[in-house]
């Protein structure tokens, strides 16, 4: 049988299949406004493209902000348990998770057993997440793509605001009008996110090992960021993005 | 995981506890009808002293008026508006802008145009309370105003001397009123109020150890509707009687099984005021069968404790219960002094540490298993060292999940985002919602 979890995070919807412990098929798609048409469209496409039958799905468990959207879940769980359950389900040494996607970061400590400790959110605040990253490229004409390798040639510190996501765009604009390098500024912003989700981090209290999952992990300038500033490696899984969507499928194992 | 099903039932004293409430607004506003005299200030405030000018003596107590208001959100919203475009801040005191703004609109929650208090009687623990009535003076055209300064330190360091300091200016405070109200002042009806308000808030604290019984009489939400009684009037034969008479209740809802909810399968502890335009979290809670059974805020700002021989807290011994006689000004004022000085929510002003022991010590006794910390914007002075408790807490073992928000400006609370974090949190504790 085929257990399916879903990921409906507040930019992208993902969807990952499992089958016998092992994945066996992921998709992603915009959101967008039309969520739940989204999800199902998705859904769909991926049933035909791997030929799997509809009564070969056991469960469907839903995560994410948007998980109440999805009418033909079978279960749901929270960001917290889905990204717990597939971080330490692939590393179990992790003893904190730190999940950074496009509108909210959080880190997560957890127990040898795998018991959540304690977490933390990102309040209204969007300096802490990927959505902020996208609003400081949009400033400085860079795709998302090239944000993260641009910011690794650069060796400046800039110290930047790290509380507000209006304060520091317009701090990009100066630095921009002050001819700062791109690659210093993207840094700034990199080190800036950094700093927001370490201090969050720190709030609930860390040991090694760190896994680092969601969209963010794929940019490789925050990821340098936030190893400077936490001082320790982290573990980063193949398909950081995918991690909660995993860890719903395999929830009800 | 089993869930329990317990009988529930509404409180037989709960359309009282309301009546009490409403009439406490008309007499306020009705005061000068029948010759009376208004007051008003700050529900910490020594309100036994005016007592003593007369039976026909009625306060208006900010916090709690403020609190109502906030539960009108269209009215709140006008409040906090009406503040904000006289140039006052919107990180002050969400209580104290919200009642300048009544003023300023001339807008009473309870119809009508706000009743002018004859005079301003406040005291200052927290950094708000002074000002509070400075400006509600001025906006109103200079109204008397005379304030207590209690600042001494914790009860733990409490001297005589310090006793004399704030009881000295109990005594100028009675000239004060006499003068500003033309009026002789009564000794009798002075001793009268404090022994009242020595048994309402001894009360009160033996209503809230009743909520150790599992599963638990009264659920907090259904809690700050009766320990606001304390807060509008906690010297006066009404309310002193009316905790004695939901004592006596309460007892009989442990006695008989009588539960707060339907399902209590975790017990929560929540802190500081909530976003009083929120309530309905406390219900979404119930939902997962977990309850709030109190807080160092419901169970310590009118109630006063004390600890126990054996260590742990109860109900503060009244004068009456030692078979102390007050006779004397001299005598019910110290006592008075004494009394709130010892009141939980008084200490923590002093340091966050003193909070932490105090709800380490609320969840050991009440057997909780987790608790939500309200990073409350709208009220520095209970919020102040929150972030040390949430520490000493989770160090003692207890889950916590904080949420930021806002006792009286709705502007700063994101329900939907702090039910998905209660949601988590719930997970974290093992709860799914009942039903789903």
């Amino acid at each position: 049988m085929i257990n399916v979890g879903i990921d409906l995070g507040a930019k992208n919807i993902k969807i990952v299949m499992v089958s016998n412990g092992e994945v066996i098929a992921r998709g992603i798609t915009l959101s967008g406004f039309e969520t739940k048409e989204n999800s199902t469209a998705l859904f769909d496409s991926m049933l035909q493209e791997h030929g799997i039958a509809r009564g070969d799905i056991s469960t469907i468990t839903t995560t994410g902000s948007g998980r109440k959207a999805i009418d033909f879940a079978t279960n749901s769980i929270t960001e917290v348990t889905a990204a717990t359950k597939g971080a330490t389900t692939l590393f179990p040494t992790s003893r904190c998770v730190i999940d950074v996607g496009a509108e909210e970061g959080r880190s997560i400590r957890i127990d040898p057993n795998g018991k959540i400790i304690d977490f933390a959110l990102n309040e209204k605040c969007a300096a802490g997440a990927g959505a902020f990253i996208e609003s400081m490229g949009r400033a400085l004409e860079l795709t998302v793509e090239t944000f993260g390798p641009l910011s690794l040639e650069s060796d400046k510190e800039i110290p930047m605001n790290a509380q507000c996501a209006v304060f520091a765009e317009s701090e990009v604009v100066s630095l921009l009008h002050s001819k700062t390098e791109k690659k210093d500024i993207a840094k700034a912003v990199n080190d800036a996110v950094a700093s927001r989700i370490v201090s969050m981090t720190r709030k609930v209290g860390f040991e090694k090992d760190i896994q680092l999952i969601g969209g963010m992990a794929k940019n490789l300038g925050f990821v340098d960021s936030l190893k400077r500033a936490l001082d320790s490696e982290l573990i980063i899984p193949d398909f950081p993005e995918f991690i909660s969507a995993y860890g719903a499928a395999i929830y009800n194992d | 995981m089993s869930i329990p099903t317990y009988k529930t039932e509404a409180l037989k004293s709960w359309n009282k506890a309301k009546e009490i409430r409403n009439d406490f607004y008309k007499r306020y506003q009705n005061a000068h009808e029948n010759g009376g005299l208004r007051w008003a200030g700050g529900a910490w405030s020594f309100g036994a002293i005016p007592c003593g000018l007369g039976r026909d003596i009625f306060p208006i107590t900010g916090e709690p008026y403020a609190a109502g208001i906030a539960f009108n959100k269209e009215f709140s919203l006008r409040c906090l508006e009406a503040t904000e475009r006289k140039g006052y801040a919107r990180d002050l005191c969400a209580y104290m802008r919200t009642y300048w703004g009544s003023i300023i609109l001339d807008e009473y929650l309870y119809g009508g145009k706000f009743p002018k208090p004859d005079f301003m009687w406040q005291d200052h623990v927290c950094c708000s309370h002074s000002k509070w009535y400075q400006v509600a003076s001025e906006l109103e055209g200079g109204i008397p105003t005379y304030s207590i300064d209690v600042a001494v330190g914790p009860y733990n360091s409490v001297t005589e001397s310090k006793i004399d300091y704030i009881v000295a200016q109990m005594q100028d405070g009675i000239e004060w009123l006499k003068k500003t109200t033309g009026r002789e002042y009564n000794d009798d009806l002075l001793i009268e109020a404090v022994n009242n308000e020595c048994r309402a808030t001894s009360a009160w604290a033996e209503i809230c150890m009743y909520n150790m019984a599992k599963p638990a009489p009264l659920d907090e939400k259904t809690m700050y509707s009766l320990y606001v009684l304390g807060t509008l009037e906690k010297h006066s034969k009404i309310v002193a009687d009316y905790y004695e008479e939901l004592r006596d209740e309460v007892k009989w809802r442990v006695e008989n099984g009588i539960s707060a909810t339907k399902h209590e399968r975790c017990r929560l502890i929540s802190d500081t005021q909530p976003p009083w335009g929120f309530l309905d979290v406390f219900r979404y809670l119930e939902g997962f069968g977990a309850v709030s059974v109190g807080s160092l805020y419901t169970f310590g700002l009118i109630g006063v404790w004390e600890d126990k021989p054996d260590g742990t807290w109860g109900p503060r011994t009244t004068p009456a219960q030692k078979g102390i006689k007050i006779e004397t000004r001299e005598q019910a004022l110290r006592i008075l002094a004494d009394w709130n000085l010892s009141k939980p929510e008084w200490q923590h002003f002093y340091s966050p540490h003193l909070k932490s022991d105090m709800m380490i010590k609320i969840c050991q006794q009440w057997q909780v298993d987790g608790v939500l910390l309200h990073y409350n914007r709208g009220c520095e002075g209970l919020s102040l060292g929150i972030a040390e408790n949430r520490l000493a807490l989770i160090e003692a073992g207890y889950p916590v999940m904080a949420f930021e928000g806002n006792m009286g400006d709705e502007r700063e609370f994101d329900a939907t985002k702090t039910m998905s974090r209660i949601d988590s949190f719930m997970e974290t504790l093992g709860m799914k919602l009942i039903n789903q």
